[in-house]
């Protein structure tokens, strides 16, 4: 079984803030998901080089063009100020 | 009959022969949707007013004589995808009061044919889901027995196709979410070839996997669909330079894969039946039916769920409190995030997160994330293999039938069992479509024709040649 702290520990990576109830039902469940992927230790190997890598060759140009849509966005933000997106302070 | 139950094909030649109009045709289905939604949930919100103005125009355009087939047919849209100016929640309380911002790719093709959109569907949470228990907003229920689930986590979408609320519906499929609800409500569903289709304008679950595609009553009619929303749009960078083609395809002559592992454990004895049964059908009209093996497709449950998961995890962090949606004030920016996101994702959603952290998380990412992607190189080997020797693979869509609401709830991994025969389309990036092929009691099943890339047309046509014999 997963410990607490490590359910805690990779809420903590994802920002997630989790009761008490709902660690104990991590660690349960988490913990049968993570059993059943120890299936893939039996897949036979791959050579590296047969990895596929992203695949990039169909990118456009990264060219700024006017989409009419920032008021939009901006507009969407909770909490904004002069067209700015506003966010608490950090420090 | 009843102007709700007519096909794409139907309507269009009622439409073009002056019998009803596009405003008569949308307000039979408001009415419909009046009478019957209550009790399914299949509609998040119904646009009655803008549905009815562009019935209104599709009917200028039909009087001028100028028309494409789906101008004036009304559809609904799974509420994943973004419909310029309305509500977009993808089933979560973090998008509840969300307004899209523009159209989706999908929607802005759909428009340009003068569709009718009735309204948005609902869905298991940001698309995670076999059942569509997982939505925010109450689970939807199968219109052949309400007691049971519609499959996910395109519910809405396969209901209002099956219950005659709309003619026809798009959803989206990342591990099985079209053809899953499709075989549970009896819909013809097509998840197209990775790239066919754009994802622009689609919330974002699993971005090598998610494919928006058509859920409708005919295989004509999906075949009409596809045809409208693919091409190659310059808004998503892992969009392929492809158009639809018809062309005829016949099974005198056809190669049918049939992988011996999807047959052997956990496939309930009437699903199987009925599939051997379409198989039969397939043999009797000329096609050579070829036993074959997909060794890998033993991972690809665990690899598809450890890359969907992985994926999430990075798509989902842009719901934070600051951006949209949901935000809940707190004494830093690390609060905010911490009680917007905790506030604003259901239980399967928060899970998924975790796992996918988990996998990607120094200490675990070789063994789980860079694991899964090997695995994911070897069951498209697999896959093309395959397609070396046959035109076509015939398997189920799922092990069972719709199964009772609340009966897997308690148990996440008995549920991502459901998708067993799905997600391998997925990582391989393959097209699948559910066919109804008979029922058990009163219950649908589907069979999943899985093609080649870009193979939509043997795919199509050797489900519309199936279809009047199942």
């Amino acid at each position: 079984m997963i410990s607490k702290q490590e359910v805690e520990h990779i809420a903590k990576l994802a920002r997630l803030e989790l009761s008490e109830n709902e660690i104990k039902k991590m660690q349960k469940d988490l913990s049968k998901i993570l059993d059943y992927f120890d299936l893939l230790k039996k897949a036979p190997k791959i050579a590296k080089e047969k990895i596929i890598q992203a695949d990039n060759k169909h990118l456009r140009k990264d060219e700024a063009k006017h989409s009419q849509l920032s008021d939009k966005i901006i507009g969407l933000a909770p909490d904004k100020k002069d067209g700015l997106i506003k966010v608490k302070t950090i420090l | 009959m009843e102007l709700t139950a007519f096909t794409i094909k139907q309507a269009h030649q009622g439409l073009k022969n002056k019998e009803f109009s596009s405003v008569e045709l949308t307000r039979a289905y408001l009415d419909q949707i009046k009478k019957t939604d209550k009790d399914l949930n299949a509609f998040l919100s119904v646009f009655e007013d803008s549905a009815i103005s562009e019935a209104e125009l599709a009917d200028e355009r039909i009087k001028s004589g100028e028309f494409a087939e789906l101008t004036g047919i009304p559809c609904a849209v799974k509420d994943a995808i973004l419909v310029k100016d309305k509500k977009c929640t993808a089933g979560s309380k973090i998008l509840e009061n969300y307004i899209a911002p523009y159209d989706a790719t999908v929607i802005k093709k759909l428009k340009e044919q003068g569709g009718v959109i009735l309204g948005k569907t609902n869905l298991d949470e940001f698309a995670m889901g076999g059942s569509g228990e997982n939505s925010a907003f109450g689970a939807t229920k199968n219109p052949y027995d309400k007691t049971r689930v519609a499959g996910g986590s395109s519910s809405g979408s396969a209901v209002v196709v099956a219950s005659n609320e709309a003619c026809y519906a798009l959803g989206s499929d990342t591990g099985g979410s079209i053809r899953l609800p499709s075989s549970f409500c009896g819909d013809v569903g097509l998840k197209p070839t990775y790239g066919s289709v754009s994802r622009y304008g689609l919330i974002a679950f699993g971005s090598s996997l998610d494919q928006i595609g058509p859920i409708a009553k005919t295989v004509e009619d999906a075949k009409i669909i596809f045809n409208a929303i693919s091409e190659k749009d310059e808004k998503d960078a892992t969009s392929a330079d492809y158009k639809f083609e018809d062309s005829a395809t016949n099974l005198k002559g056809l190669k049918i894969g049939v992988p011996k592992e999807y047959f052997v454990k956990g496939i309930d004895k009437e699903v199987e039946k009925i599939i051997r049964n379409a198989i039969k059908k397939a043999e009797e009209q000329g096609a050579k039916i070829v036993e074959i093996s997909l060794p890998s497709v033993e991972f690809a449950l665990a690899c598809y769920y450890i890359i969907a998961t992985s994926e999430a995890s990075a798509n989902l962090s842009r719901f934070d409190g600051i951006k949209y949606g949901l935000s809940v004030d707190g004494k830093d920016l690390l609060d905010v995030y911490l009680k917007s996101k905790s506030k604003g994702f259901g239980d399967e959603v928060k899970r998924r997160i975790m796992i996918g952290t988990y996998a990607l998380s120094s200490g675990y990412y070789d063994a789980y994330y860079k694991k899964a992607l090997e695995v994911r190189q070897f069951i498209k080997q697999d896959f093309s293999k395959a397609f070396e020797k046959v035109d076509l693979i015939f398997s189920p869509v799922s092990p069972t039938p719709a199964f009772k609401l609340g009966d897997k709830t308690e148990d996440p991994l008995s549920m991502y069992l459901m998708d067993i025969y799905t997600v391998s389309l997925n990582l391989a990036g393959l097209p699948g479509l559910s066919l109804p092929a008979g029922k058990i009691g009163n219950l649908p099943v589907g069979l999943q024709i899985i093609g080649n890339h870009f193979e939509e047309n043997k795919i199509l046509g050797v489900a519309e040649q199936l279809e009047k014999m199942l």
